[in-house]
């Protein structure tokens, strides 16, 4: 059985101001599975992912979400079509209990989904529970990437767009958000993985897109990727 | 400057009641639309200044509905509701569209609403000074606490604003809907892409802030002369309110207003010609001890 399309997105072009990001950019992320978009700082990941969520909106091309066109659609439409997005910077509301966090972004599915409870997402995520009552600005770095990570799941999206979650964090957090990913993809949980660290992706993602100058240069299987010194060396630096 | 009556006034119980009675009418007012204001400011990063004419509408509203039916509950609750919507339309049709444009550009198209309503209402309710009168139900004879008069609607008024601000303060920081609020004003764009319309929370911010502004206007038309402009002073008043008592805070908007009361009343038997000037010194003050409010966050 051929996986559908949870996001697909073709001709992509994005503008900050006057200066183009995105070119033509297209891609597909299929169900069920955690695709790598890898590309140096300023390649254009982050770009592609909130353009995905409609936080920029593109200028020409694209987006369907589950078959559904939702260019130009205001963020909030996208995000209950099933698309959650976990922002780089966090953007946790520091002025919120970590329990807050969550609540202000409970919400089912877009097929009347609610896995996704106070309960189980303190089981997902052990380290938040002691810290329910704490305000989120004062959480250290990793933890605040825990809470943005659980509190996009309250709203028990179908697909997860994350954008560098291992950026910035102490190995042995990296180790604990690598292995929280895993167990995300064995529940079926669809995920776009921006990062620049390659081997991070490694063990979590099945595909891989390399992304370079607003445009996808390379997508393969991970594997294939890893084998492929010539697209690392010219394209991830490593 | 008359500081021997000043003296006098605070060393008499009964002054010391009549004037803080009165002071706090004012301020509980003042809070009404301020808290509003705030609200407005905190969340929308939008200065309305036309704040003051949804107060000026709730005076006449209810001033027209108490006239047809005689009920001055009805009159208050068709002034909250109407005004509320009116906030409503103004934030869809006008305000929506200067989001994100500079402050000066609001500020315009606020005062553009102020004048155009000015003129509405001296076309449809005349130019004069208008007065509804004390309502029946709040002829009686006034209260005596240690020798000040208490009018029985100044206590009505107090404790009705008093539950209202109660009421205000648990629903920003105990439900689900205000911490929603809470958050549009730090981070609309986050909780936009945590799948809630935030175009509704602006919308129902400016619902809730006309509501306030509405019974506001209502509750004042027994006790002030309702005339076309009378919205200015308030707003600037609330203006005041909002930097003493800090952005988006409900219990700041209470303190600043009972400040900015107690401030006019007491003031103007110490200070008759400056009861203004007193104001804008407590201002200054605030800003210079705690810049972000006695009740906003720190920066």
């Amino acid at each position: 059985m051929s996986a559908r399309a949870i996001i697909d997105a073709e001709g992509l072009d994005v503008f900050y101001g006057s200066s183009q990001i995105l070119f033509a950019l297209g891609l597909s992320v299929l169900e069920g599975q955690t695709t790598a978009l890898l590309g140096r700082n300023g390649a254009g990941k982050s770009t592609t992912l909130k353009a995905l969520a409609g936080l920029v909106p593109p200028r020409r091309g694209r987006v369907r979400v589950m078959g559904i066109e939702f260019q130009g659609k205001k963020p909030h439409a996208i995000a209950r079509a099933g698309i959650g997005f976990v922002p780089e910077d966090r953007q946790v509301f520091p002025e919120h209990t970590v329990e807050d966090n969550l609540l202000i972004a409970q919400k089912r599915g877009p097929n009347g989904e609610d896995y996704w409870t106070l309960a189980r997402i303190y089981d997902m995520f052990p380290l938040l529970s002691p810290l329910k009552q704490r305000m989120a600005g004062r959480l250290s770095g990793g933890e605040q990437q825990m809470l943005t990570i659980a509190r996009t799941l309250m709203g028990n999206p179908v697909g997860l767009l994350l954008d560098e979650p291992s950026e910035g964090l102490a190995p042995v957090i990296v180790a604990r958000i690598g292995e929280l990913l895993r167990r995300l993809r064995d529940m079926g949980v669809t995920v776009l993985l921006a990062e620049q660290n390659m081997h991070f992706c490694l063990g979590i993602a099945s595909h891989a897109l390399v992304i370079d100058k607003g445009q996808i240069v390379y997508r393969d299987t991970i594997a294939a990727l890893k084998e492929n010194e010539a697209v690392k060396k010219r394209y991830l630096a490593l | 400057m008359d500081l021997p009556a000043l003296g006098n006034c605070v060393t008499s119980l009964s002054c010391i009641i009549t004037q803080s009675t009165s002071g706090l009418i004012i301020g509980m007012l003042l809070f009404l639309v301020a808290a509003g204001v705030s609200l407005i400011f905190g969340v929308l990063k939008v200065v309305n200044f036309a704040h003051g004419s949804f107060y000026m509408l709730g005076a006449y509203l209810t001033l027209t509905v108490y006239g047809v039916t005689g009920s001055f509950l009805l009159a208050v609750v068709a002034a909250a509701i109407g005004v509320g919507l009116f906030g409503l339309l103004f934030e869809r049709l006008i305000i929506s569209r200067v989001y994100g444009s500079q402050v000066l550009m609001q500020l315009l198209v606020c005062y553009g609403v102020i004048l155009i309503l000015d003129d509405l209402v001296k076309i449809i309710w005349g130019a004069e000074f208008r007065s509804l009168g004390m309502p029946d139900v709040f002829l009686k004879p006034p209260f005596l606490f240690g020798g000040g008069v208490v009018p029985v609607y100044y206590l009505f008024l107090i404790v009705l604003t008093l539950i209202i601000a109660v009421l205000l303060g648990l629903a920003i920081t105990k439900t689900r809907l205000g911490k929603i609020v809470r958050a549009v004003a730090v981070n609309p764009g986050m909780v936009s892409a945590l799948g809630i319309n935030t175009g509704l929370v602006y919308a129902g911010v400016f619902l809730l802030g006309g509501m306030l502004a509405g019974l506001a206007g209502a509750l004042a038309a027994p006790v002030r002369s309702i005339v076309s402009g009378m919205g200015l002073s308030v707003v600037v008043e609330s203006f005041i309110v909002t930097v003493i008592g800090g952005m988006g805070s409900v219990a700041g908007a209470l303190v600043g207003s009972l400040l900015i009361g107690l401030v006019r009343s007491f003031g103007t038997i110490g200070f008759p010609l400056f009861t203004e000037g007193l104001m804008f010194l407590l201002m200054a003050v605030v800003l210079v001890l705690k810049p972000s409010g006695l009740f906003g966050r720190e920066t």
